[in-house]
């Protein structure tokens, strides 16, 4: 049986990581003929293998290799955009259950929290700086302002899902509102509030990249995109790479949430 | 004796401003004795199961005295005098066959030790103690709504309410329910209002049938059933059986035609 069996397990398990690597190829061939078809050349769009080969090369005269650089800057950058995460989740998750549960308040007030997203956080972030008087914790808010946003929207509606059957249900035990908040509608909503939580983690690194920059804070990856940014001429690859990095930083904050959302839910089977 | 369920020129009409109403129940009278099984038949919309909501007071009457084990409905609910049946089991996913029997117990704040102790005994009663680890989508439909008779029963409440709880299972299962249903009747001396659309489910379970009219929702006829305990497959096939299915049937097209005329 075993035998029989053990190919078929096999196969299921190194189907995914096959899956990962022919896309990385994929995008990697892409790159490359893109590059060669349009000719385009070093400050357009540099080889692959020279944005490798500049993390591995010092930043500065004498300095340290990129990639520590870079990982020191992500490190910072993620402890900011972490926070905001937290800060962004927990006003969230309280503004949707006050919505779910006040529907006046939700007519009156959802309004305000979606035109606070279509204000480009460009032109608020500078504001957020003077209003903290350029302290590093600019940083957070602006990463929990973009993040508190699918949350609200999420929870509301995640807490809003139950079954009327459930909640009449828990009418006829005479349940609390506060029983049934927690027994049924927040357990209901757990699976919609993952969703925007996987969200609003990458929402949150962005945020805090694009608040270091008014902030005049230097040691995280802001600063070093800025920074990068003002040499782009004579080392383009080194931009790429802290962009890279940026982008390594939202997927492993992307994978812990997901991974926590599989704990949590491990035991509900939708569609099953 | 004191009835468990007493409803004297109950209506209740449904309208919001600006619409006219629609008459729901109209000049509702009954009275359930401890003990019995009631059955509400009749065609869709003849407000059957706006008048079991009414009885557990989830949804309020318009006009008229409703008064569950002498006190009002409100305040019975509140005391958590009843258990409900839904046609769906209305089983919370997350939580396992178990838990998901001890709801009301913690929702009432019962400890933890007696909680379960009562939870098992009841999953007992229904035959399903050997899933006590399982999750709802594990289990069957009608295992499912067995659960949801367990969770209904586990704080012992003097009334069960059960709207079309074997409406979406298949007749086979349904006719067995149906036995199950009877014999849980008898060992824990509870009072059923069960509502559904099947003349010989309602036949084979009641003490008395009431048969209600759509538009407005009122009731007809109300038909003692008196066959003999303890019923089984036999009792469907006796003759007597047919004769009240029969009884039935009538009672519900002169309902019909009360309404044509």
């Amino acid at each position: 049986m075993d035998i029989a069996l053990s190919p078929v397990r096999s196969a299921r398990r190194v189907a995914p990581a096959l899956a990962v690597i022919l896309i990385i190829l994929t995008l990697v061939v892409a790159w490359e003929l893109i590059k060669l078809m349009f000719n385009l050349d070093k400050r357009t769009l540099p080889h692959l293998w020279e944005i490798a080969e500049a993390f591995g090369q010092p930043s500065r005269r004498n300095g340290p290799p990129l990639i520590s650089v870079l990982i020191e800057a992500a490190l910072y950058t993620l402890r900011g955009a972490l926070l905001g995460f937290f800060i962004g989740a927990a006003l969230g998750f309280v503004l949707g259950t006050l919505f779910a549960h006040l529907p006046l308040l939700e007519r009156s007030l959802v309004p305000y929290v979606v035109a606070s997203q279509t204000v480009p956080i460009l032109a608020i972030a500078p504001m957020v700086v003077i209003w903290l008087r350029g302290s590093w914790w600019s940083v957070p808010v602006i990463a929990a302002y973009l993040t508190f946003f699918p949350v609200t929207i999420n929870t509301l509606r995640g807490m809003r899902s139950p079954d009327p059957r459930a909640v009449e249900l828990m009418g006829s035990y005479a349940a609390s509102t506060w029983q049934t908040l927690w027994k049924l509608r927040f357990p209901s909503a757990l699976p919609a509030i993952f969703t925007a939580l996987k969200i609003a983690a990458t929402a949150s690194v962005v945020g805090a990249i694009i608040a270091e920059l008014p902030s005049g804070v230097q040691q995280g990856l802001g600063g070093a995109i800025l920074n990068f940014n003002q040499y782009y001429i004579t080392g383009p690859e080194r931009l790429w790479a802290a962009i890279f990095m940026a982008a390594l930083v939202g997927i492993l904050l992307f994978v812990a949430v997901s991974a926590i959302e599989r704990i949590v839910l491990r035991n509900i089977v939708r569609g099953a | 004796m004191q009835s468990v369920v007493l409803l004297k020129n109950v209506n209740k009409s449904f309208g919001s401003a600006g619409r006219p109403t629609t008459v729901a129940l109209k000049d509702i009278n009954l009275e359930i004795g401890p003990r019995e099984f009631i059955s509400l038949i009749g065609p869709s919309g003849c407000g059957k199961s706006t008048l079991l909501r009414t009885i557990g007071d989830l949804i309020e009457v318009t006009s008229g005295e409703l008064l569950v084990n002498g006190k009002p409905a409100r305040q019975a609910r509140i005391n958590r005098e009843y258990g409900m049946v839904f046609q769906a089991p209305v089983l919370f996913e997350w939580r396992t066959v178990l838990k998901n029997v001890e709801l009301p117990l913690e929702i009432m704040g019962v400890p933890k030790t007696e909680r379960t102790q009562r939870a098992r005994a009841m999953l007992k009663l229904v035959e399903l103690q050997n899933f006590e680890r399982h999750y709802p989508w594990q289990l069957s439909g009608g295992m499912q709504q067995r659960v949801a008779i367990a969770r209904a029963l586990a704080f012992r409440p003097e009334l069960l309410l059960m709207d079309e709880p074997f409406g979406a299972l298949d007749e086979i299962t349904r006719e067995r329910m149906n036995a199950e249903l009877l014999r849980i009747w008898q060992e824990t001396q509870t009072t059923v209002v069960f509502v559904t659309h099947s003349i010989p489910e309602a036949v084979f379970l009641s003490t008395r049938v009431v048969v209600m009219s759509a538009r407005p929702g009122r009731i007809s006829d109300i038909i003692p059933i008196d066959l003999p305990y303890p019923r089984n497959v036999e009792t469907r096939e006796h003759p007597h059986f047919f004769e009240l299915v029969t009884t039935v049937r009538e009672a519900l097209r002169k309902g019909e035609e009360m309404r044509e005329t």
